[in-house]
């Protein structure tokens, strides 16, 4: 009998994992992709927001304020890239002044420290931005992080703390019993005392298996254009035009890697499973791309893709017992703000519901570090000399556009939670995320996996099962 | 009724007209002649494929035809060349397999895998 | 601290040529970087004949191209290294070079030449419509894949872009046993040599259609569908003309790009409107005592004019190791009309004569080159049958130049 099934590892679930893992726990992560935060958790705009937006008095804002406070230090301990760059957003129109002063006046019952710019002072933070600005509205304590390290770091240090992830394992099925829960996957079947349902997109259906809900989740797509690092500054800080009830808008943002985005759209689906972008919506984020920053450079776009929101029907975080179940909670409609709020959804699920349902006895032994990623490009002439001295795969450069190393492509490979996927490698390492996106590297990264996995080259996926990269072998001889 | 053709003798890649009484126009040098006149009585192409060294984990080497073979006889090369194998060391210009279709032709190794 | 006259940075067409050129003309001290396991760069994947028409006057394999230039570099004993990247360059002719043996290493050089390449324009890049599954890649990629490993990206292939490498990939692909279905090209007319048409599409009667690109691509894994649609004369696809051709791979043939990332991230450095940075007519930038040539500086339809452009590159930075030669005179040099670009971009007040090379924007039967300086034709030149697909070629005489750039036009009249 497992102590706690979570299900989903995205960021969410990630978190949760790492947060119980301070505890003598039996936790299992079921993940039904192939790699942890593949899906909505992997295509968002990778921005801590510090909380002057949500409605005041909902869990969002509770919950975003509280987390985007605990982020420096996680990114600390979990060796994150993040920066408080802060966040403006942008006045371009008389008749948006008293969505502005709506604005700044939330910001203040949310408690988030927001200061109003004057078009002079906005120019002088952002030189690219447009001219017709009248003003900004600037939140200081928001930042950017890396998301895909960001779920990845977690779950390994979950990992390396006692928490068993399985990747690929999808749930088909829950029956609910006295005081636990018999999970059916399609590997298959364990009980559990209490499920922690984080399943995102899914986590309607995962808490219907057991109890009628009333409420759902909506898939809502948000198609992005991502530019290469070439041209340095065009924006330093996430740009946002002043919200509208579609969300918030279209932005104009750096990532940590140096790379700048624009978008999201927002359409909601029935799909929870289309990704695919249109040549009309991109059209019209580059329109109100460039009503933000008006020269942006759209011949450095090195990649177009969508991710879906998992929308709540309720319009606010869907946190606490599943019906009757006080031992099968859910964390669903995990939407926008949801990557600021999740280090404080994690502590929230732990200490005000598990706690609730289990004991929580701290480990002696708990690690809040992984072991430190070494990134070749950050590093300087004397200590990259010293790295390939003890190991000389830190010399040997397989990226050209990322500057990385083929000793990072192995570090990962031998970490708790390897990647098994061209895009799990590209994720973690950046390989194959520059301009020439993968043309030079996928060889070295295919041959690698191949090797670690002892698969053919025909079997290594570019990301789920069935997404091989290559067909076939020809000229085979005798019993290849 | 004339023949058009696209020479392929060089990038130029010249649009040559051939009428009823076999006057060639249209070409820039004399090759573009030659190769429309062959072009319509046996047209001819070099075949370039590869070949696998068994001794190298995913590893092939270029190959291929040492001369010009009839279009007609491409499928039926490559039939030849997909049974072969090697092992590195390979050599440009080592001759893999000796006239195989019987037209003067052998299989020759382009590319040093050491 | 390693000193070296003269280090070149990339070893395929370009570089070697410049490294041989360079030796020959009184530099001995080189050192010349490959990233990759060879010599030769990319010519090694392209095992198709064709190469050194113009070089050797007779057909070559790229394999065998890039050997004859080989064997010259050895034969000079010209140091090289392979697997070995170079990280940065500096204003004052720094290169840090890395690789597993050495670690990272500063090199202090008297002159840079880099012969970087290109890299293929992505999916992502031209922005793809549609689903994100695997079984999308460029032509360059699945070539690598297929004529050095010996396996197939796809055996039910769509084709989008008809560039070069995309013509010879649909006859190689054909060859080793998968079906190409089409080849789909936005534009009205193909990027590629006519040759190409011939002998990789017709010669297996492989439809190419123009004035189509795919408007979808459907696959939950990966590819299953491609949608093709015709586009308008402003290269809109045209609603109500999609149609769903079954496949299991798509693949991209539109474009290289110069690689110049090592430039961008030095500084200083003004690039033109093919994405390749300014140079003079000895191949120099604007900084002193850096050359480029080949594919980093202009993506060439022939090997043959990397090798000659390595060549020239070669001498000239000889000259100014050997001679100190420096120019400080330099006279812009523009292109216009119908012209896409030009190179160079500069020409040394000193010069007698200026090599220019360019590209049209589109096929055009017949128009006229006109060569100024402010309101003097320096020369006048008729030009037919200019396509896109090719680099034209020529020089003019230079005398008695004032201060005011050199204007070159392509013109129907």
């Amino acid at each position: 009998m497992k102590d706690i099934i979570i299900i989903g590892a995205g960021v969410t679930g990630a978190l949760i994992a790492r947060e119980l893992s301070k505890y003598n726990l039996d936790v299992l992560v079921l993940e039904k992709e192939s790699d942890v935060g593949n899906v909505t958790s992997s295509a968002n705009s990778a921005i801590i927001h510090s909380g002057y937006d949500p409605k005041p008095g909902t869990l969002k804002a509770k919950l975003n304020v509280k987390g985007a406070a605990l982020y420096p230090a996680l990114c600390d301990e979990l060796d994150v890239s993040y920066s408080m760059c802060g966040t403006l957003t942008i006045i371009d129109d008389e008749s948006q002044w008293p969505i502005f002063k709506e604005l700044l006046e939330r910001s203040k019952e949310n408690g988030v420290e927001m200061l109003s710019l004057s078009k002079e002072e906005l120019l002088k933070l952002e030189p690219n931005i447009t001219p017709n600005a009248l003003g900004a509205l600037y939140a200081k304590k928001a930042g950017i992080v890396n998301p895909f390290e960001l779920v990845v770091n977690a779950m390994e240090n979950a990992v390396d703390n006692g928490v068993t992830l399985h990747i690929n394992e999808g749930v088909n099925d829950i029956k609910a019993k006295d005081n636990y829960f018999i999970v059916k996957t399609n590997k298959g079947e364990y009980e559990t005392k209490v499920v922690i349902n984080a399943a995102g997109l899914y986590s309607d259906k995962i808490a219907s298996m057991v109890n009628d809900i009333d409420w759902h989740i909506i898939p809502r797509k948000g198609e992005y254009i991502l530019l290469d690092h070439r041209t340095a500054g065009l924006v330093r800080r996430p740009i946002f035009p002043l919200p509208s009830e579609k969300g918030k808008g279209i932005l104009v943002a750096p990532t940590t890697s140096g790379n700048y985005y624009l978008g999201p759209s927002s359409e909601p689906q029935e799909e929870r499973d289309d990704y695919s972008t249109d040549s009309l919506t991109l059209g019209n984020i580059k329109t109100n791309a460039s009503r933000l920053v008006p020269n942006i450079p759209y011949g450095d776009t090195i990649r177009v893709f969508a991710g879906l929101r998992a929308t709540p029907s309720t319009h606010d975080f869907i946190i606490g017992p599943n019906g009757k179940y006080d031992n099968f909670i859910n964390v669903a409609g995990i939407e926008s703000p949801g990557l600021a709020s999740s280090p404080a959804i994690a502590q929230y699920v732990v200490h005000d519901f598990v706690e609730k349902v289990l004991p929580l006895n701290k480990k002696d032994n708990f690690n809040p570090h992984i072991r430190k990623h070494i990134k070749i490009k950050l590093l300087n002439e004397e200590e990259r000399n010293k790295l390939v001295k003890e190991n000389p795969d830190y010399g040997r450069i397989v990226c050209n556009c990322e500057q990385v190393s083929l000793g990072e492509l192995k570090d990962v490979l031998n970490r708790s939670v390897p990647p098994h996927s061209v895009k799990g490698m590209k994720r973690r390492t950046r390989a194959g995320f520059g301009r020439c996106q993968g043309g030079y590297c996928l060889g070295t990264v295919s041959f690698l996996l191949a090797e670690k996995y002892g698969i053919e080259l025909t079997e290594v996926n570019y990301d789920n099962e069935g997404s091989n990269l290559i067909i076939e072998k020809i000229k085979k001889v005798n019993n290849d | 009724m004339n023949k058009e053709f696209t020479c392929i003798v060089c990038p130029r890649g010249c649009h040559i007209t051939v009428d009823e009484q076999n006057n060639v126009s249209g070409n820039f040098c004399p090759r573009g002649k030659n190769y429309v006149l062959k072009e319509m009585s046996a047209p001819e192409r070099t075949l370039t494929s590869s070949i696998r060294i068994t001794n190298r984990k995913n590893c092939v080497v270029s190959v291929k035809t040492s001369k010009p073979i009839p279009k007609g006889k491409i499928f039926e090369m490559m039939e030849v060349v997909n049974s072969l194998h090697a092992e590195a060391p390979v050599h440009v210009g080592d001759v893999v397999l000796h006239n195989p279709l019987g037209i003067d032709t052998d299989i020759v190794i382009t590319k040093n895998i050491l | 601290m390693i000193k070296k006259d003269l280090v070149v940075i990339g070893g395929g067409a370009g570089g070697l040529a410049a490294a041989i050129s360079a030796y020959d003309n009184g530099v001995k001290d080189i050192l010349l970087l490959e990233r990759e396991d060879h010599l030769g760069g990319i010519l090694d994947q392209c095992i198709h004949n064709g190469f050194g028409l113009t070089t050797f006057k007779e057909e070559l394999t790229g394999p065998e191209y890039a050997d004859r230039f080989i064997k010259e570099l050895k034969k000079r004993n010209i140091e090289y290294k392979l697997l070995t990247q170079v990280s940065k360059i500096t204003k004052n002719k720094e290169v840090f070079y890395s690789n597993s043996d050495e670690g990272f290493v500063k090199v202090e050089a008297k002159a840079i030449i880099l012969a970087t390449g290109s890299y293929e324009r992505t999916p992502g890049a031209i922005m793809v419509p549609g689903d994100r599954c695997s079984g999308v890649t460029t032509a360059g990629t699945a070539q690598k894949i297929l004529n050095t490993t010996g396996y197939l990206v796809g055996k039910k292939v769509v084709i989008l872009g008809s560039g070069d490498i995309g013509l010879i990939m649909a006859r190689r692909l054909t060859l080793e046993g998968a079906k190409v279905i089409c080849v789909a090209e936005i534009m009205p007319f193909s990027n590629g040599l006519n040759r190409n048409i011939v002998q990789c599409l017709q010669d297996f009667n492989i439809p190419l259609y123009l004035s189509t690109t795919v408007s979808n691509v459907i696959g939950k894994n990966r590819v299953e569908k491609v949608e093709l649609s015709s586009v308008d004369e402003n290269l809109k696809v045209i609603p109500g003309t999609a149609r769903e051709i079954e496949c299991d791979c798509l693949i991209l043939s539109v474009g290289l790009l110069p690689q110049t990332t090592l430039l961008e991230e030095m500084g200083g450095v003004k690039f033109e409107r093919n994405r390749g940075p300014s140079v003079d007519n000895n191949f120099e930038l604007q900084i002193p005592g850096i050359f480029t040539c080949g594919n980093c500086l202009h993506v060439h339809d022939l090997v043959d004019f990397v090798s000659q452009e390595g060549l020239a590159a070669g001498k000239s930075a000889a000259e100014y190791i050997v001679n100190n030669k420096e120019e400080k005179d330099k006279l812009p040099v523009t292109a216009g009309g119908l012209m896409g670009y030009v190179v160079p971009n500069y020409v040394n007040k000193s010069a007698e004569e200026l090599n220019f090379k360019f590209r049209v924007r589109k096929p055009t039967e017949k128009a006229f080159l006109y060569i100024t300086q402010g309101d003097r034709l320096l020369k006048k030149q008729v030009l037919t049958l200019l396509l896109p697909s090719i680099m034209v070629e020529g020089k003019v005489k230079l005398t008695d130049l004032t201060n005011e750039p050199i204007e070159m036009r392509v013109d129907y009249e």
